[in-house]
């Protein structure tokens, strides 16, 4: 992602999108590290999207790019300028907030020209250009109503056209379809990701649903106790997990002891390469995704390491995720439903384990939670 | 650019449901209640303006009717006392006063507040609400020697706006403070300084207008306290007017004119109640 996408702008000439720089950035709240000297480099016109759990500081870092804080150490800069010490009213950026942030008492088109009039634009081409944005976002025969009288889908929207009427050097996107029930946020999520592309913008998008992350994000960042512990694109982040946390956190994984020897793991008698080559030999925890995992019915009541018992079915539509006790353990896997169907509770079936590259865990638990939520 | 399709989130109308007999029937019932209470503390506030009125409206003999008190208002002059019509305008400049410092003193710090120190918002509460639990009499005994040296630069009665600002920030902060819970400070507030706006501008463009209810509704309590004040006002010797209508009633007893004003200056209030909630419901309902 190095190319340098082109802005367009009010007047029509062409604006290059930026390179945004945040170094060693730290902010404390008390005896509370919200961010440890976090790096992290948006190139221009892309889309990083920051994931993690409550807490983690992704919040915190858009809130530092923003200016609605100062860091306490570290060095933000837009297009090669120092911008730590800008206030938030100078910095340039346009902002999408989690929470309905629409001007209750200013009308759609009002709201949209609304930075528009603090750089003093004649009114005749802060509404030609509200009415474009709006138009972007689809929202142009709304413009003259006020926000009530919208839905948190159109209201998301039309802050969207308010942040992009500005013509901001960045775009922040802080959780916008968090509000939103599960359809509006996935075709808005789409939405935004065109608009994105169309405008080339670089946006820093935060958000706690892996799949928005993974669907939207250029590359995604998954931050950790004020850290990130991995800057990938989406499917290097899922495929091949720099951590444990992060395999843990970035979709489901089965937990099953198992033993590196040689730089593989023999995990129930199965023999898998690892993600990481230099791992030491000894007892570990691998983490397998339920994909990778394929099981077949076992008409005889034969026994074996990966032989057991179906103990539930859950349809998620077009995938079926089938849970199998394995007798000390269980077992998840996620299957094509129509494959799911001829597997019902109490059949006995035999796993596979595709041979993918595993991530382990020196953790030696086991039996624990499965961590993550579901893709 | 390409537009984008509408989702289609606009909420289907609840259904009318049927109320069942017995629900009516409590429906009833609590109209009636309603009704009940609604006349017996109408009547209650209403005979004693009514009463009022008809006084100020009786002629010399019994049973005739004369607007003379009325037309007194404007030309009155009791023995000793300035024209009444001088001390309605003292009191109208000092309602005008108190409201805008009170607002310039209270929103723009009620704001900051929110914003930037929020910790400090307890005690912000405290001493807002603290006039409230000291008597008119403790103000005065407090405030004698300043404003005996006010007088001494014969400054007129306006001076009085100082306490009435005091008396009224009780009243005017809990209005306020209703306004602004009911607005996301903090995200509007960030949203605006985000497209580029400077403090001044999020507080007057952005936050103030949100709070209008808020505003209108401690104008209106600061207004109807400084209409009626008295204690205070002739505590300090200043002729405000419920301090004038005292005196005209003590010195040259002329009940007319007392309560004629006192009617006027209630239906005054009231006509400014109705058209600030006006204002308030056609703000809500707009669109």
């Amino acid at each position: 992602m190095t190319s340098s996408p082109v802005t367009r702008t009010r007047d029509g000439v062409a604006r290059t999108a930026v390179e945004v720089r945040l170094e060693e950035l730290s902010r404390h709240y008390g005896p509370v590290v919200a961010l440890d000297r976090l790096d992290l480099t948006l190139q221009p016109g892309e889309l990083i999207a920051l994931l993690g759990p409550s807490g983690c500081g992704k919040t915190t870092t858009l809130r530092l790019l923003a200016g609605l804080e100062d860091a306490d150490t570290g060095r933000i800069t837009v297009g090669g300028k120092d911008i730590t010490h800008l206030s938030a009213a100078k910095r340039d950026m346009g902002m999408v907030f989690q929470a309905y942030s629409l001007f209750p008492h200013m009308t759609v088109r009002q709201n949209v020209a609304f930075g528009l009039r603090l750089r003093k634009v004649s009114p005749a081409q802060r509404d030609k250009r509200a009415i474009e944005m709006l138009d972007l976002v689809g929202l142009s025969t709304q413009a003259d109503r006020y926000p009530h009288q919208l839905s948190g889908g159109q209201q998301q929207r039309v802050a969207l056209a308010r942040a992009l009427a500005i013509e901001p050097q960045v775009l922040l996107l802080d959780e916008p379809l968090s509000a939103l029930d599960a359809k509006v946020r996935a075709q808005l999520r789409d939405e935004i990701r065109r608009i994105q592309l169309e405008v080339g913008i670089t946006t820093l998008f935060v958000t706690h649903d892996q799949e928005e992350a993974l669907a939207i994000a250029d590359r995604v960042g998954v931050m950790r106790e004020g850290r990130i512990e991995q800057l990938a694109p989406p499917t290097e982040v899922y495929s091949r997990p720099a951590t444990s946390f992060v395999a843990e956190f970035v979709g489901l994984s089965n937990r099953l002891p198992g033993e590196v020897r040689g730089g593989q793991v023999t995990v129930r008698g199965v023999t898998l390469p690892l993600v990481e080559h230099d791992v030491p030999d000894g007892r570990v925890v691998a983490l397998i995704r339920p994909e990778a995992v394929t099981m077949a019915s076992r008409a005889s009541a034969g026994s074996g390491p990966l032989v057991g018992t179906v103990i539930a079915v859950t349809f998620l539509g077009a995938t079926s995720r089938v849970t199998v006790d394995l007798g000390d353990t269980t077992v998840l896997a996620q299957l094509p439903t129509s494959d799911a169907a001829s597997l019902p509770a109490g059949s006995r079936v035999a796993l596979t384990i595709r041979p993918d590259p595993v991530l382990v865990s020196a953790s030696a638990d086991p039996a624990g939670p499965l961590a993550g939520e579901e893709v | 650019m390409a537009a984008v399709t509408s989702v289609g989130e606009t909420p289907a109308p609840a259904a009318a449901s049927r109320p069942s007999g017995m629900q009516a029937r409590r429906r009833r019932r609590l109209n009636i209640f309603r009704y009940v209470v609604f006349t017996v503390f109408g009547l209650f506030f209403l005979l004693p303006l009514l009463a009022m009125a008809r006084f100020s409206l009786e002629g010399a003999k019994l049973g005739t009717w004369s607007l003379t008190a009325w037309k007194q208002i404007a030309s009155y002059q009791g023995t000793g006392v300035p024209p009444l019509l001088s001390s309605i305008e003292i009191t109208l400049e000092l309602a005008v006063i108190t409201c805008v410092v009170m607002l310039v003193l209270l929103v723009p710090t009620m704001i900051w507040v929110r914003l930037r120190v929020r910790w400090l918002s307890r005690t912000m509460e405290f001493l807002s609400l603290l006039p409230l639990t000291i008597p008119a009499i403790a103000l005065v005994v407090g405030l004698g020697p300043i404003y005996n040296r006010i007088q001494h630069y014969e400054l007129s009665a306006l001076m009085l706006f100082w306490v009435y600002v005091i008396l009224a920030l009780p009243y005017a902060y809990r209005a306020l403070a209703a306004g602004l819970s009911a607005i996301d400070v903090e995200t509007l507030s960030e949203a605006a300084r985000s497209l580029g706006a400077s403090w001044f501008t999020v507080m007057v463009r952005v936050i103030a207008p949100n709070m209008r209810q808020g505003i209108l509704n401690a104008v209106l309590l600061t207004w109807a306290l400084v209409l009626g004040e008295f204690t205070i006002a002739y505590l300090l010797l200043y002729n405000n007017l419920q301090a004038e209508l005292y005196s005209i009633n003590r010195n040259t007893p002329n009940a007319g004119v007392i309560f004629s004003t006192s009617v006027a200056a209630l239906l005054f209030a009231f006509v400014l109640l109705l058209i600030l909630s006006y204002a308030g419901r056609r703000r809500r309902g707009r669109g």
